[in-house]
């Protein structure tokens, strides 16, 4: 076995350097030099303040914004990271049967059909499950076409304009085929509050 | 399942496996020590290494030492990881100044990384300063997965071998399994992730203004979101490559940042399984029979597609409890469908099943959906998946290597069943090759049927399940499964960063990791010291669609044997109360 402590030793020492140091640090420079936006958050920057990411979302639940997905996210909706309660992402984790899965859904609902007494539509089960990250930035198109109606309401838009900035910031799937067409809540938002 | 999802799957299946014999073929040339296109910029680099480390690179081994090499290495790795977390408060590359990572967690993680499993019982933006990521956790992904790779590339050559006594250069097949497979290919992916969003930085975290404020719970304003970030990317290459699994965020590859586009998505994915899908064609080129490397494959896939496709229908079906809310789950061109909670719109129904579904079939346990809260049966797949071993594809090297144990078995059978002497490749199957093949099947239905007893009949395992009834009961199977299978993933919603099951956990990955690999390098051993039988009108022939066949019915009887009491209790039950 004494034979085998010199190698074993090296090697971890010699890997560590390998795949601990100049592995990460390689890609971090390169990262860094060919997709500098990418590499450090994708951030939404509008006259020198950043708000957010392009990658994660936010809570909305005023009428005059898009609502996205719900989300589970500890001490309060998505939460990246809280340095007081140490929480961050996470999924809410319900199984199939649990009660406060459908209390849940159920309070979404509610609220949805609050905000918009008129809307009839059936809701589009992505408005009302959390997320798997709790930072999902997206809902799928027949999310967001349900809310047009009680954004341009609120915002004293015709339907037809709304419509139209939904359309602009549909993501169709990706070359074509790979995952599903998709909105992002938080740019729709601030395109919105630009429009106005 | 409309056209965008076939096409998906299609396309899946088909770059795998169109990549299986131009990898497999490169990857025999690595573990028969020839030449590669690599050799330029990197034999010099290998020849560094075991000049330092004092390792004659043409001296091979007895599977003892081998086995000795392996265990001292790993136990090296242990101790340097554990003292990583226990310090990392005081030392650099640690911006948002976490402080040391607890006595039972260390050690559960320690263990978990090593041993190849990669189950988090933390958050890791929460937890794991930048330092203790990447010199800590990448490295261990990088070896824990050369350690499987080399033990395969041993056996393998036992299969090849006859009356030798050596297996190989346990530091050899390390060196090259790094160097020359996982090291390039982890570079190559960590860039097309980080051109798709993945996060790769040293920066702190950042800070963003949220457009319209919210409250927290105790009814603070909140007019701010940090932003976790860090060097990711170059960790999550090597996490899908290595069939590791560890999440650089506490939500794996849920995490925009750790999976942001469908592309990324389809590359993680494809990592899982590219490697072990691969060694099936190594494995038949390095005993000089291709067909049956393809026949292992073929027979994967088949086992893969069908399970596959089960937990497709159950999570496309939706939950028939939001239906009767008056929500929509039908599928269309707009709406993914189905049951979307703890799913990513991104990814959709299809894109989390298939990752689900590849995450369990290969060992690697890194999730882009919350399993808890799959349907009962889209819950099953992956539970049982992991069950099985891991051999559908499995871990890279430990689920090729599971597989040929469970051809060790079915030949075995057979050849009871015809009164002829078994044999494997020319090498007779005696009593010695089922014994320990029985412990390598049986350690780790044992570690999960056992422990998942003693933690339901505990206050302490008790204490932190997170859904009620039979729900509750899958989460601590699903948890012993996947420790006592080195998966790494779980029903999350079990709180698992617990002294009770980072303790328990930790050991069962222990047994699970070593109790497999020590017996698989005997069994090893004693094959490669076994005459060649050269083959007669009696031998059964082992690539044919008969014995595929036979081979899955076996895996499959042995799979339902040993887990379908304890199914029955969790998943089986939930199904009939949602479903009648």
């Amino acid at each position: 076995m004494k034979t085998q402590i010199r190698p074993a030793l090296t090697m971890l020492l010699i890997f560590t350097v390998i795949t601990g140091v100049i592995y990460p640090l390689v890609v971090t420079g390169i990262a860094q030099i060919a997709f500098p936006h990418q590499a450090n958050g994708s951030l939404i920057v509008i006259g020198g303040k950043a708000y957010g990411s392009e990658l994660i979302g936010q809570p909305f639940d005023a009428p005059k914004y898009f609502w996205g997905r719900l989300s589970a996210t500890g001490d309060f909706p998505y939460n990246t990271f809280n340095a007081h309660s140490l929480t961050a992402s996470s999924g809410s984790n319900y199984g199939p049967l649990n009660p406060a899965l459908m209390e849940m859904i159920q309070a979404r609902i509610d609220a949805l059909r609050a905000a918009d007494p008129r809307n009839t539509l059936a809701i589009p089960v992505d408005l009302v499950t959390a997320s798997a990250s709790g930072l999902d930035p997206h809902i799928s198109v027949a999310a967001a076409l349900y809310q047009v109606q009680r954004v341009a309401a609120a915002r004293r838009l015709s339907e037809a304009e709304v419509a139209a900035l939904v359309e602009k910031y549909t993501e169709g799937r990706q070359f074509g085929f790979l995952g599903e067409p998709r909105v992002n809540v938080l740019l729709l938002n601030l395109a919105l509050d630009k429009v106005q | 399942m409309n056209i965008y999802s076939w096409i998906q799957l299609a396309f899946y299946l088909v770059v795998l496996l169109a990549l299986v014999k131009p990898l497999g073929s490169f990857m025999a040339r690595v573990y028969q020590g020839e030449r590669t296109f690599l050799d330029p910029v990197l034999s010099s680099v290998e020849r560094f290494i075991y000049r330092a480390s004092g390792v004659n690179p043409e001296e091979e081994m007895n599977w003892k030492t081998y086995a000795i090499a392996m265990m001292v290495f790993n136990f090296l790795g242990f101790m340097a990881l554990y003292g990583l977390q226990r310090f990392q408060a005081g030392l650099p590359l640690n911006p948002q100044g976490l402080g040391a990572v607890t006595p039972d967690s260390s050690w559960n993680t320690a263990v978990s990384f090593v041993t190849n499993t990669n189950w988090q019982g933390y958050g890791g933006e929460v937890t794991m300063s930048y330092l203790s990521q990447m010199l800590g956790l990448a490295v261990q992904n990088f070896v824990s997965a050369a350690t499987g790779m080399a033990v395969l590339a041993a056996f393998v050559r036992s299969f090849a071998r006859h009356t030798a006594k050596i297996i190989g250069n346990f530091w050899v097949d390390l060196t090259r399994s790094t160097l020359y497979i996982l090291l390039p290919m982890s570079l190559i992916v960590a860039l097309v992730l980080v051109s798709q969003g993945v996060v790769q930085t040293l920066s702190p975290y950042k800070t963003g203004a949220l457009l319209q404020p919210t409250t927290d719970s105790s009814g603070k304003a909140v007019t701010e979101q940090v932003l976790a970030i860090g060097p990711a990317a170059s960790q999550v290459a090597i996490k899908q490559l290595g069939t590791n699994g560890g999440g650089f965020f506490n939500v794996n590859s849920s995490h925009p940042f750790e999976n942001a586009t469908p592309f990324s998505n389809f590359s993680e994915m494809l990592s899982i399984l590219m490697i072990p899908a691969a060694l099936c064609y190594t494995f038949g080129k390095m005993v000089g029979d291709t067909r049956q490397g393809w026949a292992l494959l073929v027979a994967m896939t088949i086992v893969f597609v069908l399970l596959l496709g089960v937990a497709i229908l159950a999570e496309k079906g939706g939950n028939p409890v939001f239906t009767v809310m008056g929500v929509d789950q039908a599928q269309t061109n707009i709406n993914p469908g189905g049951n979307m909670e703890g799913k990513e719109v991104r990814f959709g129904i299809v894109n989390s099943v298939l990752w689900a579904t590849a995450t369990t079939a290969a060992s690697n346990g890194s999730v882009n959906s919350m399993h808890d809260s799959y349907m009962p049966i889209g819950g099953l797949v992956p539970l049982w998946l992991i069950q099985l071993g891991e051999i559908v594809y499995g871990g890279v090297g430990s689920g090729l290597s599971g597989m040929l144990v469970f051809v060790i078995i079915a030949v075995f059978v057979s050849g009871l069943m015809v009164g002829r002497t078994p044999e494997y490749l020319g090498k007779k199957i005696e009593a010695y090759e089922m014994k320990m093949a029985s412990i390598v099947i049986l350690i780790p239905v044992m570690v999960v049927l056992v422990g998942t007893a003693a933690a339901v009949m505990t206050e302490a395992g008790r204490a932190t399940i997170h859904n009620p009834s039979a729900h509750g009961f899958s989460e601590v199977l699903y948890a012993f499964s996947s420790a006592g299978n080195n998966n790494g993933s779980a029903f999350a919603g079990l709180g698992a960063n617990t002294s009770f099951y980072n303790i328990a956990l930790g050991i069962a990955m222990f047994i699970a990791r070593y109790w497999v690999m020590i017996p698989i390098l005997a069994i090893a051993s004693s094959l490669a010291n076994k005459k060649k039988v050269p083959a007669s009108a009696g031998t059964l022939p082992t690539h044919t669609p008969l014995f595929i066949a036979w081979l899955i019915g076996v895996i499959v009887l042995v799979g339902a044997l040993s887990f379908l009491p304890a199914l029955a209790l969790g998943p089986i039950v939930e199904h009939i109360m949602i479903f009648g």
